[in-house]
């Protein structure tokens, strides 16, 4: 149970007890689902054999060594950021454009990513080797990150007029500007050269397979410090649910909010896709569940989300390692297959509403 | 402490909707901005918010409306828009609450008493997204209410701003919401309101400004104000001013008999 302070009783309509109560179940799925994922794969390496050699005080086996903390460790935990940054975003995008369809992959957010991923990759390789070294691991991510940043600014000039955004004008530009990067990263993947294409091709699947600890200590920084800055936009969310007029009546200085919230779904959405491809429908489906579960006060939403958007990655990876072993399905083919269906029932359920 | 504007103009694109217009209005009173439509009532409300662009200067208790932080705007006024559809589906307990919580401060203690204020109580609960138009509306004004609910606090009178605050309300609710305003200027809070129905105008308002064609046509007493030919040059048609002994005076618009 939920303890409940004696002095204040708790009104009709205030859902913040669930909203604590459903975190607090995500935070135990989150540690389970870890375990198990670090548990989980085709080697012969077993989580509680390894554990056990520790809890013994035995050196682990090599192969035990490698395959936990070198392959799986660093993928689960990248699961884990990627999850939850692909969430978060959703849940900043949609309260941002005030709408429950908004979503960085549908939007074209995730191709503006994509191509400056593309280009880094390609042209990556031309820069001096200074300059390179500079940048290391983190020219990917933080391309990618301009890449995304550019186009949700864009976006949102494009769909905003006189502070009111439109969906159909949302959904159509981001179709448009999808089409439009897409065409350009087509482009600059005809200039690469045979291994970069190898790189692309495994890139663009949308997997986790290509984890390791140099691209995790990139990508991670970026996406943590996105998911843990979002809560602090949650009052700012939920005054703009009322518009931005009156958001600013209420106190909330709009601008800064929306700034912050672009800079910030552009810095995980960069990040994300930077280093798992083009993994969808996470940042539309767990928003929308936890709406369902706990109502829509971003105080809430913006945390729960990463924590479920984390869970339901782990188990995405875990079934793509699992359902056509021993080779693996890319974890974007298994989000979408759950996803679109689950987006298009939303779509039905709000025909009504959205006055597309 | 009042609210004053001077000589102020809005343009949208190249066309002038409001052309120099001067008001003031005073804490403790009910004043009620009206006129026909597109005379520029709904344009002037949103330029007094600061919500539009605008020439000219507006104070708020001596202070220029640009010279406060958000979050002391907030504290000294609340506005109620004249539309609000909600994007996600809150509870009117949430919505009520949001105006408060945005600058960090609890609000529990108030929804109940800010929905019976608005006689929605019982409603906390309720999904705002499923409410009639009516219902949405003095939800709105619950959750502005319950951002100044006490009219007057360390820092001097607080301000109501209603942008048709019955427009789409029952005759009984209509009531309710006016003299739910009214007493709020009783307790000597200010209250500005643009309003549609010149009736209740004359039985709430302390001060009428009437505007026509982007410019103010007269302000003062409704007395001095709701004159047959003031209101008949206004709005372009016949309209008769009788007086009510008790309660004042009301407007009838005269039909040609036959």
């Amino acid at each position: 149970m939920v303890a409940i302070s004696p002095d204040m009783p708790r009104i009709d309509g205030d859902r913040s007890h669930r909203a604590r109560l459903t975190c607090r179940v995500l935070v135990v799925l989150l540690l389970a689902s870890s375990v198990l994922s670090l548990g989980w794969g085709a080697s012969g390496t077993s989580l509680t054999r390894a554990v056990s050699d520790l809890l013994a005080g035995r050196e682990l086996a090599v192969q035990d060594r490698v395959v936990l903390l070198d392959i799986r460790l660093p993928r689960v935990l990248m699961g884990i950021c990627v999850g939850a940054a692909l969430a978060v975003s959703g849940a900043l995008m949609q309260g941002l454009f005030r709408n429950p369809l908004a979503d960085p992959g549908l939007v074209g957010v995730s191709s503006g990513a994509s191509l400056g991923a593309i280009l880094a990759i390609v042209w990556g390789a031309a820069l001096p080797a200074s300059v390179a070294g500079i940048f290391g691991w983190y020219l990917v991510p933080v391309v990618a990150f301009v890449g995304s940043w550019v186009t949700t600014l864009t976006l949102y000039r494009i769909a905003t007029r006189r502070g009111r955004t439109s969906v159909a004008t949302m959904l159509l530009a981001g179709i448009a500007l999808g089409a439009i990067l897409s065409a350009v990263a087509g482009l600059v993947i005809l200039r690469a050269n045979d291994s970069q294409l190898r790189d692309l091709t495994f890139w663009g699947l949308g997997s986790l397979a290509g984890s390791n600890w140099p691209k995790l200590l990139a990508a991670a920084p970026i996406m943590v410090l996105a998911v843990l800055s979002a809560p602090a936009l949650a009052r700012g969310l939920n005054a703009l649910a009322l518009g931005e007029a009156a958001a600013g009546h209420v106190g909330i200085r709009v601008q800064r909010v929306k700034n912050r919230a672009i800079l910030t779904v552009a810095a995980a959405t960069g990040a994300a896709v930077a280093v798992s491809g083009g993994i969808g429908f996470v940042g539309i489906v767990v928003p929308h569940l936890l709406r369902l579960a706990s109502g829509p006060d971003h105080r809430w939403l913006l945390v729960n989300s990463g924590l479920l958007g984390a869970v339901m990655l782990l188990w995405a990876d875990m079934a793509s390692r699992t359902l056509i072993a021993p080779a693996e399905l890319p974890i974007g083919i298994v989000t979408a297959m759950i996803g679109g269906p689950f987006f298009l029932w939303i779509l039905l359920r709000n025909r009504g509403v959205l006055d597309l | 402490m009042s609210l004053i504007a001077q000589d102020i103009a809005v343009s949208i694109g190249r066309k002038r909707i409001l052309n120099g217009v001067s008001l003031q209005a005073e804490a403790g009173q009910f004043t009620a901005i009206v006129g026909p439509n597109g005379s520029g009532k709904t344009t002037l409300m949103r330029a007094l918010t600061g919500e539009l662009p605008h020439r000219g200067a507006i104070r708020l208790g001596g202070r220029d409306l640009d010279a406060f932080a958000p979050e002391d705007l907030a504290r000294r006024r609340g506005v109620l828009p004249q539309a609000a559809a909600l994007s996600f589906p809150f509870t009117v307990a949430e919505v009520v609450r949001i105006g408060l919580e945005a600058r960090g401060e609890r609000a529990d203690a108030l929804v109940p008493a800010a929905l019976a204020a608005v006689d929605l109580p019982g409603f906390s609960g309720r999904h705002y997204q499923q409410l009639s138009g009516g219902e949405q509306q003095r939800v709105q004004l619950a959750r502005v209410l319950a951002q100044v609910w006490q009219p007057v606090d360390d820092q001097g009178p607080r301000w109501l701003f209603l942008d048709e605050p019955v427009s789409s309300l029952d005759i009984a609710h209509q009531l309710t919401v006016m003299r739910l305003a009214a007493d709020y200027a009783r307790r000597g809070g200010g209250v500005i309101a643009v309003m549609h129905d010149l009736n209740l105008t004359a039985l709430f308002a302390q001060k009428v400004i009437l505007m026509g064609k982007g410019e103010v046509l007269a302000q003062g007493t409704p007395a001095e104000v709701l004159t047959d030919a003031t209101l008949s040059h206004a709005y372009g048609c016949d309209l008769r001013v009788n007086a009510v002994p008790a309660e004042g005076i009301w407007i009838l618009p005269q039909v040609a008999a036959g």
